[in-house]
């Protein structure tokens, strides 16, 4: 399989990850340190170490039930950990709520889809914007100068982030009208405009055909490359992974089963059996 | 710039505007030239009241998304609020006008204060509590007028539960307990009313087309999205919420300075729902809507009124009419909203 895309050779840190390498002087936005959930008796998530690099593009992969949107959930708090610690950019993040978490830098797509439905997809990127293109609430029911001002940039800043996957041309659709495959990318820009530095798309590319696929991973290390920002994602589609995911970390039932390069997780025989369920026990 | 103005809503909102402006000028010059009957003249204030009403309710229902069956608690706080305050200022501030502003800013204030007090901590909650704990409110909020005497005397004002002698010397009672208040010198107006009408449409229409009616919205459409971008969910449920209050504490003052006497009983759960089926029927989330829904079924029973015993007949036909006429998606979407939130939500 030939790779169009550029990886960097991955480095072992202390915690039991490797990044990469041109991550190693700054420290990983991404920490988790035996993070895990139970729900009932289940360990939906069990002992999780994962470290992502700076700018590094990620891959969280597993059958289905492994508990990755378990993970996203448990760094976006909408869960909160029953054990373990995650640090985001060196910063203990316990305690914090889903709206502190985006403030503090991770911003995330959802497995199924959760748009502002009824609202303009310029709108959508706007509220993602909410934190970024300030002004009081008394303003914009006055229109003060402030708001117009605002606004004004929001509306600019929206058509740009959209310009990315080329859909500046659908702002005043309604969001919800928009086909399968526009409404993932209309997220990932909304994710991108609170300004994160670290990135979570789960199944960006579900739903989509192989040539919207391939368009997806151009525009993912092109947004990785423009904004200088992390990339954790979960995907079934391991052509995108394979190709555009430097480190993998494999779940099975909550446990990471394998952690690596592509080149490692491709010819790992219990990722493979994790995957074909041959051989089973109990 | 230019673009703003030839979007669909905007248009849609100065659309609105002109309409009530339109409305406001025909229903005056009739009124002038006579051309109303008396009963009509006399429902031109408690008309722009409901309005009001109606569209302060949108806001919390149709661009909040938040069920509220108590919103006559608020309009019933302004009232007798500014009941109070127009009365005692009553040497104070001679003209009208002026009198009615103030009585108004002081029933906004504390309607939006008993709002607070209902909201913050109902909104924190997940789930449709505001729907029972403002059907309580409603209820609460009669029986503590019911049993509420104010007074005036040389001292100022004394307020006191079950004691009507208010320990005043002379002096003279403002609220009287279940009588309410009367001989109200009725400052609202047509002006007035339909000057509330249009701030209360800046208000909304400003607020939606900003920052914080985006992050509402954002809130009615998905909240663990909302959520996931840095959007503060109380905040903005209570802010909305608020400003409804606020708005119908407004209209409550502005209704009760129109008449003779009011007393708690008119702000009862009926009052309620008959503002919340004026929502629903004119379209949540559509303001112009909630104008014709409250002003037609506001002025109707009294234009029925000589054929008295078709009366609720008519008005039946009507309200199915309105509701065909205002088309069905909203209304469903309404009901099957109402229904879907009472199922498990998982947050994947
Ligand atoms: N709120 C919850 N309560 C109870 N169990 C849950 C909850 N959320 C997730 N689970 C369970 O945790 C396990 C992992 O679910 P999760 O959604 O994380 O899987 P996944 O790896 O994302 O799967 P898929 O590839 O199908 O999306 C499943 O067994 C699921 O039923
Ligand atoms: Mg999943």
């Amino acid at each position: 399989m030939s790779n169009p895309f550029q990886k960097t050779k991955m480095v072992p840190v202390p915690s039991h990850s490797i990044i990469p390498e041109r991550d190693l002087g700054k420290a990983p936005i991404l920490e988790c340190q035996h993070l895990g959930i139970e729900f009932g008796g289940l360990k939906a998530v069990n002992d999780l170490n994962l470290t992502i690099g700076r700018t590094e593009i990620a891959g969280l992969i597993g059958p289905n039930g492994a508990g990755k949107t378990t993970v996203f959930n448990l760094l976006t708090k909408v869960y909160h950990p029953t054990h373990g610690t995650i640090l985001l950019d060196g910063k203990d993040t316990s305690g914090k709520t889903t709206e502190q978490i985006n403030k503090m830098g991770i911003a995330r797509t959802f497995q199924n889809i959760r748009l502002f439905s009824n609202l303009s997809v310029e709108d959508n990127v706007k509220i993602g914007l909410h934190n970024q293109e300030v002004y009081s609430t008394l303003s914009g029911i006055l229109r003060l100068p402030s708001y117009w001002k605002k606004e004004k940039e929001a509306h600019e800043r929206a058509l740009e982030l959209l310009s990315i996957f080329d859909m500046q041309d659908m702002a005043g659709m309604k969001a919800g009208s928009l086909p399968y495959g526009a409404q993932r990318r209309l997220e990932i820009v909304r994710a991108l405009a609170t300004n994160p530095k670290l990135l979570l798309l789960d199944e960006p590319a579900a739903g989509m055909n192989p040539s919207e696929t391939a368009e997806l991973m151009e525009n993912i290390v092109k947004i990785r490359d423009t904004f200088q920002i992390a990339v954790l994602l979960i995907e079934h589609d391991m052509n995108l992974v394979m190709n555009i995911c430097e480190g993998i970390c494999v779940l099975n039932f909550g446990e990471v089963i394998a952690k690596g390069t592509a080149e490692e997780i491709q010819g790992n025989p219990v990722v493979i059996e994790a995957y074909l369920g041959k051989k089973k026990e109990g | 710039m230019k673009k703003m103005f030839s979007n669909k809503k905007t248009l849609t909102n100065y659309i609105t505007y002109a309409g009530v402006i339109l409305l406001f000028v025909i229903l005056q010059s009739m009124s002038a030239a006579g051309g109303l009957s008396s009963a009509l003249k006399g429902q031109l204030v408690p008309v722009c009241a409901y309005v009001v009403m109606a569209l302060s309710l949108n806001l919390t229902v149709g661009v909040l998304g938040e069920l509220s069956l108590g919103h006559a608690g608020f309009m019933s706080v302004g009232a007798f609020a500014g009941a109070v305050a127009a009365a005692a200022l009553k040497d104070v501030i001679p003209a009208g006008g002026l009198r009615l502003l103030v009585a108004m800013i002081v029933g906004a204030l504390f309607a939006a204060i008993a709002g607070v007090i209902v909201g913050v901590p109902v909104l924190r909650l997940r789930g449709d509590y505001l729907a029972i704990v403002t059907l309580a409110f409603g209820e609460i909020i009669k029986s503590i007028v019911t049993n509420l005497y104010v007074g005036m005397d040389a001292n100022g004002l004394h307020a006191s539960f079950l004691n009507p002698t208010l320990h005043m010397e002379g002096g003279k009672i403002i609220i009287n307990g279940p009588m309410g208040v009367s001989g109200i010198a009725k400052i609202s107006s047509f002006l007035a009313g339909f000057l509330l009408i249009m701030v209360t449409l800046v208000i909304i229409f400003n607020l939606v087309n900003s920052r914080s009616g985006r992050a509402i919205m954002a809130l009615r459409d998905n909240r663990i999205a909302a959520e996931s971008v840095g959007i503060n969910v109380t905040k903005y449920k209570l802010m909305a919420f608020v400003i409804s209050a606020a708005l119908a504490g407004a209209a409550g003052t502005l209704f009760a300075m129109g008449q003779n006497t009011v007393s708690a009983s008119k702000f009862d759960f009926n009052t309620s729902i008959l503002v919340l089926v004026f929502v629903v029927l004119g379209g949540l989330g559509r303001m112009w809507g909630s104008i014709i829904a409250a002003a037609a079924l506001t002025v109707l029973p009294e234009l029925l009124r000589e054929f008295s015993e078709y009366r609720m007949l008519i008005y039946a036909i009507v309200l199915i009419l309105v509701m065909l006429a205002t088309n069905n998606p909203t209304f469903k979407n309404f009901f099957s909203k109402i229904f879907k939130r009472k199922g498990v939500k998982n947050h994947e």
